[in-house]
């Protein structure tokens, strides 16, 4: 085993660090202005007069110690594999970082007339009908922040046009393997949710769905391949049954990794359809987000998805608030820019062939990494005949209770983030493994001989209390939620 | 000639002979053969049809001669406002945000390698508590209009009444997120007037139409036109009474001089987090602010909240963790109080750098700063003819509106484009007052200079 050992500062906290009489940035008032304007505070009506404000004193040198204190203690995927199935934590290319902090980009105010921003709209045309075309769907709203929010525009649209077409239809089906996001984003658009299950090889049965529609069915959400890293074999039949019974197809893209090029949600015929550019597109994850969640639409539902969409006119390219049956804007302005910008430079780097190398690849290093795992003790949860998509569950066989957590706590020490775990809900003890495209071979060499080494130490009780490398031992979850510890500021 | 072997920066397995051998552990005689249980009929079965890809030099050549294009500051003037605005970002902010340590990490499932963004984003929440003076603030939503409208749902969720009363004179996109957000949930939404010569909420109207199926006001402080409620503890005040909650945006730069919105009883309070050390970006990524009053109402709140906890073995070792996530989907589905997952972490780290950056004094003297220049340029802008500047007698932080005498908001706003000034942004029409009025605003980028180019940009344009 090489040795990792993560950084430990006992980092206190910025009040704790601060000291009356510093200050690490300041804004004098101009002499100019200073002599017109004597006293700014008389400006302020006495009755919202804020006396002062309660914030540390540093000075410039201490705060970034802190900071890059803090960051030495947080493991990231430029320092090592971070396979969190179901996020696709690709590399995040450099050049997008450099093009996204051009005064261009950072310095754009989203309310300036649109004819001093065509370069960056045109960027945004451009990425619009790439993702149109990597979809087969006819249109994209950039708007939405992230997938959840995509989620919850692709149902709020379904709602819409069902209401539009006179229907009160009111329940939405979801697989019993999907995102936790799926039914709270479907509940939030105020459906009813109907759980599918999953049959014992983790595929959705066309069968299984066509009985659970009913006249009170106004669509599906579903995520192909699915939170197993399968995909739905079914996926046309199941879209022609619901569409049967009057409902809609949504496609859940968190996933999509595994189909660029290959095969597109237009084509099984989804109706709408959202992407996390966080994931398949290579923008950075950002600690827990920014991201961004674009949603496209087939033909039949365009003029619903959430404004504004860039359109292109006789005077060039423009926000569009015009749709006639748009849902409304779910986020101000335009969307999450800097990250649309980095998915397209990421389009522009790999474009076409590239793009379908990425899928191939990402499901070759899935298949490769689960084949290099000890069957024995880590059988695949479901389908072990099919070929993996873009990621592998497997569930870790022991009798204790917690071997999965076991596990993941034990792979910190090598220096390697953990997979997702207990997630799909209907896989015991289930680990998701995501490599991705970006990890060379010698990575999942190494990551699969740290998973089966942890499981044989698991066996013979050897493993021992783990993670002992990281920062902190294991962390008391527990306290940390207890009414009488709860502790969420300082 | 013999073709050149394939090979790219970002796929560091697509050699021929390393696919080679890793199909050859997974059993199949191709790469096409792991894709075979796709059926024949939904395979794409050619190429998608966009452009190859280019190398890195030539990708960033193009798209920054894209960007180029635009006209930004610092080749321009940016008095742009109305939710984002034109502030200095410190470089000491640009450097901790360009960490990859922090910006190439997810979400910090796994606490005891992400103890780091854990740390951050607790100072983070620990010093938006004591800027609104809130008890309880999450880690981040998406921006100020998704935070609004995620508020609105919560004050419904909690009062369980349907209605919700929207000051007339708050963002008219923030109102229509919060109409985006609620809509599903059968919520009715009634807009309370504002006084037309102060610019500040009309108590008379909300009293007229607070009632007990009342759950909430949304007002904003400053309010969409810039103007410092005044009265805002008797209009919270007058919303308590009816049982209803205060839910109220703010920028938080205005809170360098404004007293914290807990001080007055609001209940809930949103805002956009951007001018803390985040650049405009063309409206994102940006940072929703979303605090509440205590931790009965946190239970309710959407979004991620991080705690103080201990190691496990250790308790004298402190350590931070996610908490409450029985509120969140990922447990909860169906039964969530939100669907929100990723956030904008990244953009509350800025936040958390830029306010012990600035810190008690730095704060404070960006406060003096802008509401100094705000007042320089707008009696600057009155003294050119054909201009009511500022528009309404109340007071005033950052944004300003004035008002053309015979010009239409739209055509001076253009016309100084044009001048390399980006300025006077029109009134939307749903505030009602006529199509020649525009929106300023200065703050602490802004010099004497800037706002003389601004003068006779406007005089030009006139």
């Amino acid at each position: 085993m090489k040795r990792f050992r993560q950084a430990v500062w006992d980092e206190p906290l910025l009040k704790e660090l601060s000291k009356p009489g510093r200050v690490g940035s300041t804004f004098p008032v101009d002499k100019r202005v200073r002599a017109r304007i004597r006293d700014p505070l008389s400006l302020v009506p006495s009755s919202v007069r804020r006396e002062s404000v309660n914030l540390p004193e540093l000075s410039e040198l201490q705060v970034l110690r802190h900071f890059n204190r803090l960051s030495q203690m947080n493991f990231s995927v430029e320092l090592g594999m971070y396979p969190l199935g179901s996020c696709t934590m690709k590399y995040n290319p450099k050049v997008s970082e450099v093009v996204a902090s051009s005064d261009g980009m950072k310095n754009a105010h989203p309310l300036q007339p649109t004819e001093t921003v065509q370069g960056l709209l045109s960027v945004f045309y451009d990425l619009e009908r790439s993702l149109s075309e990597i979809t087969g769907m006819n249109r994209f709203s950039l708007s939405t922040a992230a997938g959840a929010q995509g989620e919850l525009a692709g149902v709020l649209m379904i709602r819409k046009y069902l209401r539009d077409h006179r229907s009160a239809r009111d329940e939405i089906l979801v697989p019993d393997s999907a995102h936790g996001t799926n039914p709270a984003s479907a509940a939030m658009a105020g459906f009813k949710v109907v759980k599918v299950p999953s049959d014992e090889d983790g595929q959705v049965k066309a069968r299984t769905v066509g009985e659970l529609c009913s006249d009170r069915t106004a669509g599906m959400m579903f995520t192909v391949p699915n939170t197993l890293g399968l995909f739905e074999g079914e996926v046309s039949e199941i879209c022609e049954a619901v569409h049967q019974a009057g409902g809609l197809m949504y496609y859940d893209g968190a996933n999509m990794n595994a189909l660029l090029g290959r095969a597109r949600p237009g084509d099984m015929g989804f109706d709408v359809v959202h992407l996390n550019l966080h994931k398949t597109f290579a923008t950075p994850h950002g600690g827990g987000g920014p991201g961004a969640g674009p949603v496209g639409a087939s033909k039949r539902l365009a003029e619903y998805l959430p404004v504004p969409v860039v359109s292109k006119g006789k005077d060039g390219y423009y926000l569009d608030n015009s749709l006639e049956h748009s849902i409304g804007p779910l986020k101000g302005f335009v969307g999450n820019s800097g990250v649309l910008l980095r998915a397209y430079v990421y389009i522009r780097l790999l474009g076409a062939s590239g793009l379908a190398d990425v899928s191939s690849l990402a499901v070759l290093a899935a298949n490769y990494l689960w084949k290099s795992l000890d069957p024995e003790a880590f059988p695949a949860s479901h389908g072990k005949e099919l070929r993996r998509k873009h990621e592998a569950v497997v569930s870790v066989k022991s009798e204790l209770p917690g071997a999965a957590m076991s596990v993941a706590k034990a792979v910190l020490d090598y220096g390697m983030h953990a997979p997702t775990v207990y997630f799909p809900l209907i896989v015991h003890e289930a680990l998701m493994i995501e490599p991705t495209e970006s990890e060379p071979v010698e990575m999942l060499d190494e990551y699969a001989s740290a998973l089966n080494e942890i499981y044989a130490r698991m066996k013979d009780r050897t493993l021992g209390e783990a993670p002992r490398n990281a920062s902190v031992g294991k962390v008391d979850e527990v306290k940390a939620s207890h009414p009488l510890t709860l502790k969420t500021h300082w | 000639m013999r073709d050149a072997p394939r090979r790219h920066p970002l796929l560091p397995n697509l050699d021929e002979a390393l696919v080679a051998k890793m199909l050859e552990k997974v059993g199949a005689g191709s790469v096409d053969e792991l894709f075979s249980d796709i059926p024949q009929k939904v395979r794409l079965g050619r190429k998608l049809k966009i452009p190859e890809g280019a190398a890195e030099h030539e990708v960033r050549r193009e798209v920054q001669s894209k960007l180029a294009q635009n006209m930004t500051p610092p080749n321009s003037l940016c008095f742009l406002g109305g939710g984002v605005w034109p502030h200095y970002v410190p470089a000491a902010v640009e450097s901790i945000t360009s960490r990859q340590e922090f910006y190439t990490a997810y979400t910090p499932y796994q606490a005891e390698v992400s103890q780091g963004m854990l740390q951050s984003l607790f100072e983070y929440q620990s010093l938006m508590c004591d800027l609104l003076g809130m008890e309880v603030c999450n880690s981040s939503l998406y921006d100020w209009a998704s935070a609004a409208g995620e508020a609105v749902r919560m004050a419904g969720r909690v009062t369980g009444r349907r209605k919700a009363l929207l000051a007339g004179n708050s963002g008219t996109q923030r109102r229509s997120v919060i109409g985006t957000y609620t809509e599903p949930m059968g919520m009715s939404l009634e807009t309370v007037a504002y006084d037309k010569a102060r610019g500040t909420l009309d108590m008379g109207d909300l009293r007229r139409k607070l009632s007990p199926d009342v759950a909430c006001l949304y007002i904003e402080n400053p309010n969409f036109f810039g103007g410092i409620e005044d009265a805002i503890e008797d209009v919270v005040g007058a919303a308590h009474e009816s049982g209803a909650l205060a839910v109220v945006g703010v920028d938080p730069i205005s809170l360098s001089l404004l007293k914290e919105p807990g001080g007055y009883g609001s209940d809930i309070v949103v805002g956009e987090g951007q001018p803390l050390g985040i650049a405009m970006n063309f409206g994102g990524p940006h940072l929703g602010i979303f605090a509440v009053r205590d931790l009965k109402l946190a239970r309710s709140m959407p979004g991620r909240l991080i705690g103080m906890t201990t190691a496990a073995s250790d308790p004298s070792r402190r350590a931070f963790a996610m908490v409450l996530q029985a509120r969140e989907q990922h447990i909860r589905r169906e039964a969530a109080m939100s669907n929100v997952c990723t956030n904008q972490s990244l953009m509350a780290l800025a936040a958390a750098s830029y306010l012990s950056l600035l810190g008690k004094e730095g704060f404070r003297s960006l406060g003096e700063a802008v509401i100094s220049n705000s007042h320089y340029a707008a009696r600057r802008l009155g003294q050119v003819t054909g201009v009511v500047s500022p528009h309404f007698k109340g007071a005033y932080f950052k944004e300003f509106v004035v008002s053309y005498r015979k010009k239409k908001a739209e055509t001076v706003y253009r016309q100084m484009a044009k001048k390399g000034v980006l300025a006077g942004y029109p009134v939307p029409r749903e505030f009602g007052l006529g199509a020649e009025a525009g929106s300023y605003c200065v703050t602490e980028v802004h010099t004497p200079e800037d706002i003389e180019r601004l003068a006779s940009a406007l005089e030009g344009a006139l």
